[in-house]
């Protein structure tokens, strides 16, 4: 799994990750990786599996539960001089650190003219369909990316997963990272990246000429899976992956919207206050003479995430959901 | 490690006394100089570094009143001795991060009154650039960390900045203030459990001055003696005079010792007063005038004042030459915040994001 061969791989967005930190903790001697279960267990989604074996206890570092603490520290370590990654378990724990994200990582820069800035890179999971119920399913990356300071991604390809960590660990702001947990075991060929991984730029996935999906993270496979049906129906949708949440990149957007004239934002997250709601708001700032229809949303119910599968899956945008969608523009 | 006992009864003793009482075995073969040794000269530093953020102070509430300085502004007046003796412990290479009620330790840092009175006025020339304000003072170059707004949000900060030296193998000291209230959050908690797990070279100083806001001490915490609560946590821990600026001074001292030969965090539990409301805003309605006149009478400046006076060390003539030089520090502390210019609008946007974010493309 070489970072900077040539060849192509085989691999998964989980193992993708693991380079991806592997590399970074052996190019930088700054860079350390703090959370919690990290170490001995390899990561509660088994992203760091070996990476304390390679790279000890100091690097390597298991935290007690305390997430505005070991978030903190990482703050003040990065203030420091160091190069923080500080994995969270998911975003629903993030919000006891959430204080520490906003009040500290993202104004300490702003509050102190200039004086203090933290690269800190954060990673946590997000979203929902292994029915672990409410407080393990939401999607909240619209809440982060609602904050000025920070810097919001989410890798939805495995190439993503291996080549934005870099870059995050480059940017002299807090990063926030989020991957989402249907991801991890998605498996495809690596190949080494043609050009360096930009954190400023949404992309297209998949061309076309009829209708713009607009998606990213855990959201992004529904959308590729539903622009194929759509297109053995003579449809040819473009799948754009915002990729960054904040800032958010509506030039790709806006130029996708002015060649197909239709939009379906697929956003995991409630529709109310959701980053569908912000990419519709552009869309209808930025591109309303370009529409021949109403942006359409596919979002989650409006409901805690429930157990039960039947419930589950209906309240989670799916494949099928994006297709309707997709119809209710066209036609 | 073993565990420092810290005295249970408030009024029991004076703050020396208790922490030599309270001493592990190791600390105990360590050399310190005996109190009462440290000389005039430092002790007219003392009272310099004291009254230099009393007659600042003084200067904000004029100057509030004039509705020149808004905002939330939080005097220290009363808990100087607090800062002065803990600064006279550290070295410029150490971080100290602070709370919202920080003029007292931002200047005992060495940053300017000159330019914490320009950020109280908002001027681009202030210590955070006009974005900060009395609540949030910054100098990057004292490694002084601010200046922040949220009860205990600096401690899990304040590890990280130790977490890093103590990786890098840097032989410098984290100092981090926060008040009592601020023991009651989780964040305290989370803090003293990691510093002590990981042995970072913390010194967690708990400005112990009774109240959070209108909130009294024994109506916020369940078991009132903190020392003996952070001991619980595997760390050395002594309450102190916080009215003593000498006692201070040498609690720090031996906590900072402690913490250079390896020992991780330190805690001090400071026992001030604020003499004034919480803030500006204020009416201070849940003390008692008898209570604050008993305090008053342990006034650190002039307690320090009149020591040096008994010992023959200050006369009238040095301490107005002391008074006179603070007077004029500030008054062109004023008149320059009056002429500086303010931070552009056109500036806004500065500073959310880093100017030399290197955009990879
Ligand atoms: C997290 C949080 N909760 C509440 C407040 C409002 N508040 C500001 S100061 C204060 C009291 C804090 O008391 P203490 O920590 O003892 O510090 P002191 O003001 O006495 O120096 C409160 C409740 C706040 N700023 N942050």
């Amino acid at each position: 799994m070489g970072a900077g061969g040539t060849e192509v791989s085989k691999t998964t967005y989980r193992e993708a990750m693991r380079e991806a930190m592997r590399e970074a903790l052996r190019s930088d001697d700054r860079v350390f990786l703090m959370g919690e279960d990290v170490g001995r267990y390899g990561g509660c989604f088994g992203v760091s599996l070996g990476l304390l074996e390679e790279f000890g206890p100091e690097r390597v570092r298991d935290t007690p539960l305390s997430e505005s603490a070991f978030v903190g520290a990482g703050i003040g370590a990065a203030l420091a001089g160091m190069r923080p990654i500080v994995e969270i378990m998911t975003v629903n724990f993030s919000l006891l650190a959430l204080d520490q994200i906003l009040n500290n990582a993202a104004t300490l820069l702003h509050m102190s003219g200039g004086q203090l800035p933290v690269p800190l890179v954060i990673r946590m999971t997000t979203g929902a369909g292994r029915q672990l119920a409410a407080q393990h399913s939401h999607s909240l990356e619209g809440w982060y990316a609602h904050i000025p300071g920070i810097r919001v991604i989410a890798p939805a390809t495995i190439e993503d997963a291996r080549h934005m960590l870099a870059p995050a660990l480059a940017d002299p702001d807090p990063v926030v990272i989020f991957e989402h947990g249907s991801l991890y075991n998605a498996s495809g060929e690596l190949a080494p990246p043609a050009a360096p991984v930009d954190l400023d730029h949404a992309a297209i996935r998949r061309p076309g000429t009829d209708i713009s999906l607009i998606a990213y993270g855990g959201s992004l496979p529904k959308a590729l899976v539903a622009a194929d049906e759509l297109a053995a129906e003579g449809i040819s949708a473009e799948v754009i992956d915002l990729r960054t949440l904040r800032p958010l990149d509506t030039e790709v957007v806006t130029a996708s919207v002015a060649r197909t004239h239709r939009a379906v934002v697929i956003d995991e997250a409630w529709r109310t206050g959701s980053l569908a709601a912000e990419v519709s708001a552009r869309i209808a700032e930025e591109s309303l003479y370009e529409l021949d229809a109403p942006v359409e949303r596919v979002c989650s119910e409006e409901v805690p995430i429930p157990y039960a599968r039947q419930l589950e899956e209906t309240a989670l945008p799916q494949i099928a959901d994006v297709v309707a969608a997709a119809h209710r523009a066209v036609d | 490690m073993s565990v420092a006992r810290s005295t249970s009864a408030r009024k029991s003793s004076t703050a020396p006394k208790s922490a030599k009482k309270t001493a592990t075995s190791k600390e105990k073969g360590r050399t310190r100089p005996p109190a009462g040794q440290s000389s005039a000269e430092h002790r007219g530093d003392l009272l310099e570094a004291m009254l230099r953020i009393r007659r600042f102070e003084e200067r904000c509430v004029e100057l509030y009143s004039a509705a020149k300085i808004r905002g939330f502004v939080h005097l220290y007046i009363g808990e100087e001795a607090v800062a002065v003796g803990i600064n006279e412990a550290l070295t410029p290479e150490d971080a100290v991060v602070s709370t919202y009620r920080e003029h007292g330790h931002a200047l005992a840092r060495g940053v300017t009154a000159e330019a914490v009175m320009a950020e109280m006025y908002g001027k681009a020339t202030g210590c955070s650039g006009g974005r900060g304000g009395s609540m949030h003072l910054f100098d990057a170059s004292r490694r002084f960390y601010g200046g922040s707004a949220i009860v205990a949000g600096g401690l899990p900060l304040a590890a990280g900045l130790a977490l890093a030296d103590r990786m890098r193998e840097q032989p410098r000291v984290t100092c981090c203030f926060f008040g009592d209230g601020a023991f009651a959050e989780g964040e305290f908690h989370e803090t003293a459990n990691l510093a002590a797990l990981w042995n970072l070279p913390l010194l967690l100083v708990c400005e112990n001055n009774l109240y959070a806001m209108g909130t009294a001490l024994a109506r916020e915490h369940a078991q009132t003696d903190l020392a003996m609560r952070a001991a619980s946590y595997g760390m050395p821990a002594w309450a102190v005079d916080g009215m003593d600026v000498e006692a201070v001074e040498q609690a720090a001292s031996r906590a900072t010792e402690g913490i250079r030969a390896g020992t991780g965090p330190h805690f001090l539990e400071l026992r001030t007063y604020r003499f004034r409301a919480h803030s500006m805003y204020d009416p201070d309605r849940y003390r008692n005038k008898a209570e604050i006149e008993q305090w008053k009478a342990r006034d650190p400046v002039s307690r320090l004042t009149d020591r040096m006076r008994e010992n023959g060390e200050l006369g009238a003539r040095e301490l107005a030459r002391i008074e006179h030089q603070i007077t004029d520090e500030i008054d062109r502390a004023v008149e320059s915040a009056e002429q500086a210019p303010e931070e552009p609008v056109e500036n806004l946007l500065r500073h959310v994001t880093s100017a030399r974010r290197r955009v990879v493309s």
